[in-house]
């Protein structure tokens, strides 16, 4: 039964790997047809902003495929298209965001953040651990201690 | 009290960041063609199939230039201040007629009135994409020399003119931009 619904969970859960390209695209070569895949995945349909150029069923996205493989067609490099993307409209159009000066808190701000707490959380474990070891009783305190216990003997019996 | 100060002090960056993020469109996507040379076209007007327009048009005086389509609601809030904007002859304004029909386009036009110098006519809409347009309506501030020096996205409103646009026109009007 477990096994039966991990493979049904999967299944469903592979719909969103599925290259969700919306019109067929007449490549003869096949090198041409992953790059396209792959360019029309890393780019962003900046009207449905949360999804990529393969995804998006807005007019927008719509052009920007066909601008991508007209430009595939063309002959053009990789680079060069995207560098026509970004051109056009900044670095927001690239799906995953370069690593630049202005982007490094969003690529490594969670791991920082992490560490700091793990340092905030080691730091206070230690102070807690740090006691001072009991001192040894006096003589005066050591009858106290007697008299204390000999009273609670009492009373548990009464 | 140092105690107490601290998580408080977190609590406050915190608020300001806020303030500041609450207030910022995450939809805008920011223009990388600002101070930069506006992308040559050359395509015919929306009027007239046989005359052309482009950018050499929109240079020699600072001016709009403004993306719009019969089949943009959003466009008609701010039609009625564009043709406000013409008949005062404060900046003259060029049409980008985004992915429309020609007919649909020119009764357009007649029925909310025309604010245009002049409208070209981008039907696949290729020449939007050399200009960075998502959306309809944008409106580009061009300086004498073909630079652009300001987007607008989404219709006008009045605040957005007196106190954005307007500002921005005049300086480069004056050249002071």
């Amino acid at each position: 039964m477990r096994l039966l619904l991990t493979v049904i969970v999967l299944l469903i859960a592979s719909v969103g790997l599925q290259a969700g390209v919306v019109e067929p695209r007449g490549f003869d070569d096949p090198a041409e047809e992953s790059r396209y895949r792959r360019l029309i995945a890393e780019l962003r349909c900046l009207v449905c902003q949360n999804q990529n150029l393969a995804d998006s069923n807005a007019d927008l996205a719509k052009d920007l495929r066909n601008q991508t493989y007209d430009m595939i067609k063309a002959g053009k490099t990789d680079e060069e298209i995207v560098s026509f993307m970004v051109n056009r409209y900044g670095d927001f159009v690239l799906y995953r965001p370069p690593l630049k000066s202005t982007t490094f808190l969003l690529w490594f701000g969670p791991l920082i953040l992490m560490i700091l707490g793990a340092v905030v959380l080691l730091i206070q474990i230690r102070r807690r651990n740090i006691r001072p070891p009991p001192k040894a009783l006096s003589a005066e305190e050591q009858e106290q201690l007697k008299d204390i216990l000999a009273d609670t003997g009492e009373d548990s019996r009464s | 009290m140092v105690r107490y100060l601290l998580p408080l002090g977190i609590f406050l960056v915190l608020v300001a960041f806020l303030a500041v993020g609450l207030k910022l469109n995450p939809r805008e996507v920011p223009s990388p063609l600002i101070n930069k040379s506006a992308p040559a076209f050359e395509l015919p007007t929306v009027r007239d199939p046989d005359r052309s327009i482009g950018l050499s048009d929109l240079k020699r005086e600072v001016s709009l230039f403004n993306v719009w389509a019969s089949w943009c609601v959003s466009c008609r809030h701010e039609h009625p201040l564009l043709v406000e904007l013409s008949r005062r002859r404060i900046v003259p304004i060029y049409g980008l007629n985004y992915k429309d029909n020609r007919a649909d386009a020119m009764r357009w036009l007649d029925n909310l009135g025309n604010p245009y110098r002049a409208s070209a006519f981008d039907s696949d809409g290729r020449v939007g994409i050399d200009w960075g347009v998502y959306g309809v309506p944008e409106t580009f501030v061009v300086d004498r020399n073909g630079i652009i020096r300001h987007k607008h996205t989404g219709p006008i409103s009045t605040e957005d003119w007196k106190n954005t646009l307007l500002p921005i026109i005049r300086d480069l009007q004056a050249d002071r931009g």
